[in-house]
């Protein structure tokens, strides 16, 4: 085979507490198409940030075209020829399509702009590609899938020889996928590059000529296309000796009431008929890949976001829930996945978070505080769950991740929720907390609390639920009891289901 | 996994270092607050030493009750508007909207031969009605607070305009008591419109400190989103939070045309803006989240001393504006500074 055009060697990069990448390597050739794939957290979005420029790696070289080179911004790194399209497409929706992708290139004659050559280089250039786009449509008026069509063709302007897409399928329509395989392919033809990131097996085995897989932040194996096999790749990717750990006890909820019973719930953006029930004392877990539907199911439910179709029942009652003031009193609590933006008031002390849910019970009829009753409360409270803090009016964003944590939780048992819904409960909390967290979990379910947590982490998956519902697409594809389940198991249902 | 003894102690350890550490940081950014809180009544007492030095004439009975007669009608805004900043709002309608409260206690009075007290209630339920439109814009149409009150301010004064047919409106023969209001003096030498400041002053402050209202204005301006998702109300509150910055505008309506004796439809313009400067001055975050009364009533103060001392140097009136547009740069850039801090 021909030399690589991108050849990574022994790429390192730590942030403060994570070592993010560890010895990683990666080699990219003309006309191909290097799919790179990896659970969520093993460093993909990281070794991507490098390559575009955006992150400088701690050790290890880059080569690119027999050339060891230094990236040091995006800028840089389009002008080398490497070019980097992310999940979240950067476009400026008020401008045109040919003003965006020259953008900051724009031709000029006499110091004035010339729109006119504008658009006539930016047409040359989509029929050059095959998008079928007029260079004077507001890129706001496009679709999704036109919108990255836009990016792509930004990234030619520039000669991109490798280009690297990041789960670019995951806004798309199936017919608008294959019009961007289409257009994969054809790029490949002319000798681009690619690495494409992607969750999804369909895919792989469509577009692959070879795999690569991280794992936990390091390199684990490449695939060449004739090796490619579904099984073998998840196997890579979940690591056959993960620590399966402590499971919780091997109990039967399913004879026990149902508390929460959610049937055929749909939303616009996402969730297509997703049903599920969840009994009492249990820990429902809700696995899957990001942008699965799992969050989004949290919050359709509890009327965060808009709901389209399907009903609630809480308690054996039809639940009439259309915003979280709803939800609460019926006794759902969310504890968000984003404990720094909606779960807490960062500025405010460990009292005014934890009684914010219930300080209604604390004021009287003309809405007068009871100050003092509401601080011996969530005194109780934090001795009850061990929050560490020198007081109850510390500041929470002075306290570690674990115990805010714990201040959100107590915020909703002060509420008296008997029905908790954890969205990613250990994200940003160290090892050691962790386990603290999910012991506590079982105490509340062991006190009849129901509890449905969501996470990306299978190890915590499986340390800590009865059963597991999986999620792909915004459906559920399956649901296992935790003596059935395996890491293994769960990756196939959430990489789309289809494959056994 | 290690046993729990293990793990225990060593979390205890790690903590108890975590724990010193956040003391420390703790104690410090405690007394920067402090240093930004006493920074607003530090000016204040080096401008009232200032212009006592500078002028005989500054420090005497007669000429503090101006000033404080002075900080009234600005300083009534302004405590009722610390509310709306403090949810991360703002309200560009008071000024006007204190005008139409003038001139519809004015028709009341003097128009409708209404009793006095039915007047003043009309005008403070008119401040009220305006507050709870405000909120219902910023809320259900999800306007932008600018954009919503700026509407207001407009529609308010044209109204004003409109009832009072563009005159003012005397109240010396309808109702010859009701400039006693603010111009009476229950206590000897200081007009009551002084005392009824003052005691909006109190109310706020422990509406502010004490209770429910006071509590979500802090946990809206903190973090809406968050406070949605613990089962608040956030749009209702928010409703109430402009509704009762609207009866501090009625009120101030109410103050300022028994001071002038009579109703004037054009005199609102500029009262939100120096309002607003007040409670800046203050040290309430335009960000939200964070403010207080005591800075809003200390920030009033440094205004109208300002505006007092100056006249009384005989600087001329065109001198006074720029001296406290560059007093309210200083706040602001002190309050960028103290965010810049935060993140």
């Amino acid at each position: 085979m021909s030399d690589p055009i991108l050849r990574v060697e022994g790429i390192s990069k730590g942030f403060p507490g994570v070592q993010a990448l560890q010895d990683v390597h990666l080699e990219v050739h003309s006309g191909e198409v290097l799919v790179l794939v990896g659970e969520n957290g093993a460093g993909k979005s990281t070794l991507m940030k490098i390559l575009s420029g955006i992150y400088t790696r701690d050790e290890g070289t880059i080569t690119f075209e027999g050339q060891e080179v230094e990236l040091t911004s995006p800028l840089q790194a389009q002008q080398l020829g490497i070019t980097i399209i992310h999940q979240e497409l950067n476009l400026m929706p008020d401008l045109t399509v040919a003003q965006n992708i020259y953008i900051g290139r724009e031709p000029t004659s006499a110091l004035l702009l010339s729109e006119r050559r504008l658009n006539r280089q930016t047409a040359e250039l989509l029929q050059r590609l095959h998008i079928d786009l007029n260079p004077r449509r507001l890129v706001g008026e496009l679709t999704v899938a036109e919108q990255q069509m836009v990016e792509i063709a930004k990234a030619l302007s520039f000669n991109a020889k490798v280009l690297i897409m990041d789960e670019p399928t995951s806004a798309l329509t199936d017919s608008e996928v294959e019009t961007l395989f289409v257009l994969i392919e054809q790029l490949k033809a002319s000798g681009t590059g690619i690495v494409y990131i992607s969750h999804r097996m369909d895919e792989l085995r469509r577009l692959a000529d070879r795999v690569s897989v991280l794992r936990d932040g390091r390199y684990i194996g490449s695939l060449e296309k004739s090796e490619i096999s579904v099984p073998k790749i998840i196997e890579m990717m979940v690591g056959r000796v993960i620590d399966e750990g402590t499971r919780p006890e091997a109990r039967e909820h399913l004879g026990d009431p149902v508390v929460l019973d959610v049937q055929g719930l749909t939303t616009k953006t996402l969730l297509k008929d997703v049903s599920f029930q969840l009994h009492k004392g249990e820990i429902l877990g809700f696995a899957g890949l990001m942008g699965a539907g799992r969050t989004e199911t949290a919050r359709a439910i509890i009327g965060a976001d808009p709901r389209d179709g399907g009903v609630i029942q809480v308690g054996g009652r039809a639940a009439r829930i259309s915003q979280p003031a709803d939800a609460v009193k019926l006794g759902l609590g969310y504890l968000s996945e984003d404990r720094k933006r909606l779960g807490l008031m960062l500025e405010q002390s460990v009292t005014f978070n934890t009684v914010l849910a219930s300080l209604d019970s604390y004021a009287n009829g003309i809405g007068w505080m009871g100050d003092s009753k509401a601080k011996q409360r969530t005194k109780e409270y934090v001795q009850q769950l061990r929050v560490k803090t020198p007081s109850v009016n510390q500041v929470v964003k002075l306290l570690s991740g674990g115990n805010q944590q714990k201040v959100v939780i107590a915020k909703w048992l002060m509420r008296d929720c008997d029905i908790l819904i954890f969205d990613e409960p250990t994200r940003g909390i160290d090892v050691g907390a962790k386990e603290e967290i999910y012991r506590l979990m079982q105490q509340l379910a062991d006190a009849g609390k129901s509890i449905i947590v969501i996470s990306s982490e299978l190890p915590e998956i499986l340390r800590v639920a009865n059963r597991i519902a999986v999620f792909a697409n915004g459906r559920i594809t399956g649901t296992l009891r935790n003596e059935e389940a395996s890491q293994e198991k769960i990756m196939q249902l959430a990489a789309h289901g289809e494959e056994d | 996994m290690s046993t729990p003894e293990q793990s225990g102690s060593t979390t205890t350890v790690i903590q108890q270092a975590v724990n010193e550490n956040t003391d420390k940081r703790d104690t410090r950014a405690f007394l920067k607050r402090q240093v930004q809180q006493s920074l607003a009544f530090g000016t204040l007492v080096v401008l009232l030493i200032f212009f006592s030095l500078a002028s005989p004439n500054f420090f005497t009975f007669s000429n503090i009750a101006s000033v404080l007669l002075s900080t009234a009608v600005i300083g009534i805004l302004a405590l009722g508007t610390t509310f709306v900043i403090i949810t991360g709002g703002i309200d560009l309608s008071l000024g006007t909207g204190m005008a139409l409260c003038s001139v519809m206690t004015g028709v009341f009075i003097t128009n409708m031969g209404l009793p006095v007290w039915i007047g003043v209630i009309g005008g403070i339920a008119t401040g009220v009605l305006m507050g709870l439109i405000n909120g219902f814009n910023v809320t259900f149409l999800r306007l932008p607070p600018f954009i919503a009150t700026l509407a207001m301010m407009m529609i308010a004064g044209g109204l004003a305009l409109v009832i009072s047919g563009v005159a003012p409106i005397y109240f010396s023969t309808s109702a010859p008591d009701f400039k006693r209001i603010a111009l009476g003096a229950i206590i000897p030498g200081i007009p009551n419109a002084v005392l009824i400041t003052a005691v909006l002053a109190i109310i706020a402050f422990l509406v502010l400190s004490k209770t429910l209202l006071g509590r979500y204005t802090f946990a809206i301006g903190s973090n809406e989103e968050a406070t949605r998702l613990s089962g608040v109300n956030t749009r209702r509150w928010t409703i109430f939070v402009y509704m009762f910055a609207g009866a501090f505008t009625g009120i101030a309506g109410v103050v300022i045309a028994s001071r002038l004796d009579s109703a004037q439809p054009q005199i609102g313009t500029g009262y939100e803006l120096q309002a607003i400067a007040a409670v800046i001055i203050g040290g309430t975050s335009l960000l939200g989240g964070r403010g207080s009364i005591i800075g809003t009533v200390i920030g009033a103060l440094i205004m109208s001393v300002l505006v007092n001392g100056l006249s009384i140097l005989s600087i001329q009136t065109e001198w006074r504006n720029i001296v406290v547009g560059v007093v309210v740069l200083l706040a602001v850039f002190l309050d960028s500074l103290r965010n810049r801090q935060r993140t």
